[in-house]
């Protein structure tokens, strides 16, 4: 039993962690219809950010994790800046199979060119502790800090996120675009401005999931992001692509079916149930858990 | 119209008979010189594998319309299965050495057993994956692809601790069908062999009525459905074919590397042999080209080769060569600037041929003109 419990904080943990990267894929997916295949690689971006921010923030006397504030900005401006560059003039001109190779592109581009800086370079880098260590007893199982942290900040960001995008103009001037940018322009919305703000919002979670993902893992290297993206983006359509909620829900459900899989059945097979799980999800439904199965209209 | 064709597919034959022959009698005479030796017939093997794998694909893609991000699986098959199914043949004495007749019955064997093997699979996994459409497909074979991979690296047999292991991986060069670089001399016009065979097959599938039906499909599917077209059948029997050749390819990749290990078929390995890689390949070549699939996998191979060994990198400034340590950094920058100014890819739809070169390019010309007279006729009213 009470391996049980472990196994599903342990779960939860890695759900919301990709959770919080699944919600960049699935804004930028509902909006333009791309999967964008360098979000994994915003994570990096935060990650090394974070890396070169956190010992001016220790020697300033500040705490560490401050330096998720540069690294969401640092982020953002590099999620806005594959958009303008890349996303943006292959969106006008080709199809969506010309913008989706141009996003596997930009992923390789950020990863080799981490490598290439030499501050950073190819070998991974240990990040100094983030949270404060120990955690408390809950009956027979032991919650840590960082795992308590990680839970509450990602469930505030999450609700912020979701009241965001239904309550407030940009919000609904999100919703109303992915829905149909035609439409969206004839009502005064500025459409570019608006792809523009959801990059940088989701380039941003992109940061605060590497933070959590560093509290946990203290180490950073240039291909974090692939994998990681890779099962966020699973998340992203287990739950229902394009839907908020959904993202939440397939990133918890993947962090469970991982962690439960690596500690009763065998940690090497995680992956392929981690992938049996979306496969059989799709063939149930094949737009996912709170996704809505739209006719096709001839 | 049937004499015009049965003209093509003549020229055809003897051109690439005649080019096969001179291409021995090359290798006859140039066998045993160290850089022919080491480092063009080795290139010619990879790009053999390459063009096969990337073709295969565009059957998919390019034709059928249907994005798959898990084509590496079926190759991790086929590399897995011939080599497995060579090692399995010298433990049973069936060869001595690879000068034996027998040998090259097992490597045709093997041949065959990773294509049929790659196309079982993919018919299994075929039935449930292809009732999904567009990114769902792609994200639906990327986890199959991925599921493979981990699978073959969970088989006691083969996987992380078998084949990839280095006593392992150098048997396959002295029992299994690995070839040294002597034996890949030897070997060469095996695998032009397969490869000329393969492009044949899929050129043949495309003009059939199997072609056509599957570029219905990719042009509007409830149409094709609604005249009459087997849509599920053709999505699945179309899978099946290209996963045969991938698993080919699969085959002849373990003839040229010897060594296998299942992280260079993985998704999220970073090196050219990917299955977003062979999607790469398919674009830039043009999608529903098998002729600029056949030319993009060569000139993938080139730039990676080049960048990678090149002589000239050495001679560039420092500031432009140091970034060039970085060989896959280079690689995405071509990548996005190709895309950028030729979304088409290279050969857009266009078939090479070449009965029809001449026709071909004087209408591309005529073309060209008139697009630029009516700019310039735009651009005077404008």
């Amino acid at each position: 039993m009470n391996t049980f419990f472990q196994t599903l904080i342990v779960g939860l943990r890695l759900g919301s962690i990709y959770a919080l990267v699944a919600l960049g894929y699935t804004m930028v997916y509902g909006i333009i219809r791309l999967i964008n295949f360098a979000h994994g690689d915003f994570i990096m971006v935060g990650g090394y950010t974070m890396i070169f921010v956190m010992p001016l923030m220790l020697r300033l006397g500040l705490p560490a994790w401050l330096g998720v504030l540069a690294a969401i900005v640092v982020c953002a401006l590099v999620g806005m800046g594959t958009e303008l560059i890349a996303y943006r003039p292959v969106r006008r001109k080709g199809t969506n199979m010309t913008a989706l190779i141009t996003a596997i592109a930009m992923s390789l581009f950020l990863e080799n060119l981490a490598q290439a800086i030499p501050a950073i370079g190819p070998n991974p880098k240990v990040s100094s502790q983030i949270f404060g260590n120990g955690g408390f007893k809950l009956g027979t199982v032991t919650m840590e800090y960082t795992t308590v942290i990680t839970l509450v900040i990602s469930g505030i960001v999450m609700l912020v996120l979701y009241a965001f995008t239904q309550r407030t103009r940009l919000g609904r001037a999100m919703r109303c675009v992915s829905e149909d940018k035609a439409a969206a322009t004839l009502m005064g919305i500025n459409v570019n401005s608006t792809i523009l703000l959801t990059f940088g919002i989701g380039s941003g979670l992109a940061a605060i999931a590497a933070l959590m993902y560093m509290a946990q893992y203290p180490k950073v290297y240039t291909t974090m992001g692939a994998l990681l993206g890779l099962k966020a983006f699973v998340s992203a359509v287990l739950g229902g692509i394009g839907i908020i909620p959904g993202a939440m829900l397939g990133g918890i459900v993947i962090g469970l079916v991982e962690s439960f899989t690596t500690s009763y059945i065998s940690s090497s097979m995680a992956d392929t149930f981690v992938f049996l799980i979306l496969i059989v999800v799709l063939i149930i439904k094949p737009a996912g858990i709170l996704g809505k199965n739209v006719g096709e209209k001839v | 119209m049937k004499s015009k064709t049965s003209r093509g597919y003549l020229l055809n034959t003897v051109v690439v008979v005649v080019l096969f022959i001179g291409f021995q009698i090359l290798t006859s005479l140039k066998g045993s010189e160290g850089s022919f030796k080491l480092v063009i017939v080795p290139s010619i093997w990879q790009c053999c594998y390459l063009m096969v794998l990337a073709a295969s694909l565009n059957l998919v893609l390019g034709f059928m319309g249907q994005l798959s991000l898990g084509h590496c699986g079926f190759m991790a098959i086929g590399a897995y299965t011939a080599a497995l199914l060579s090692l399995a043949c010298e433990r049973a004495g069936l060869f001595e050495n690879k000068s034996d007749l027998s040998f090259l019955l097992v490597l045709i064997a093997s041949v065959l057993a990773a294509g049929i093997l790659a196309a079982l699979l993919s018919f299994l996994i075929g039935i449930p994956a292809l009732r999904l459409k567009g990114d769902y497909l792609a994200i639906i074979t990327l986890g199959f692809g991925m599921i493979i991979i981990n699978i073959i690296n969970n088989l006691p047999f083969c996987g992380q601790d078998g084949l990839a292991q280095g006593s392992a991986a150098a048997s396959l060069y002295k029992n299994g069908l690995g070839f040294g670089s002597k034996a890949k001399v030897q070997f060469l016009w095996f695998a032009l062999v397969v490869t000329i065979l393969s492009l044949t097959l899929m050129f043949m599938f495309v003009r059939s009525k199997y072609g056509r039906a599957i570029r219905a499909i990719r042009d509007d599917e409830i149409a094709a459905s609604a005249s009459g077209v087997n849509t599920s059948y053709y999505k699945v029997l179309t899978f099946a074919y290209s996963a045969f050749f991938a698993g080919v390819a699969g085959a002849l990749y373990s003839c040229t590397n010897a060594t296998l290990s299942t992280s260079s078929f993985a998704f999220t390995n970073g090196g050219i042999l990917n299955s977003t890689f062979v999607v790469v390949m398919v674009v830039l070549g043009g999608m529903g080209s098998l002729t600029g699939s056949v030319v993009a996998a060569t000139i993938m191979f080139f730039v990676n080769y080049q960048i990678k060994n090149g002589a000239w990198v050495e001679h560039l400034p420092a500031s432009v060569s140091g970034v060039f340590e970085y060989p896959m950094l280079v690689y995405a920058l071509v990548l996005i600037i190709v895309i950028l100014f030729r979304p088409k890819g290279i050969f857009g739809s266009y078939e090479f041929s070449l009965q029809n070169l001449i026709p071909d390019i004087r209408r591309a010309r005529e073309r060209r003109k008139a697009a630029k007279a009516e700019r310039k006729e735009a651009q005077a009213h404008g």
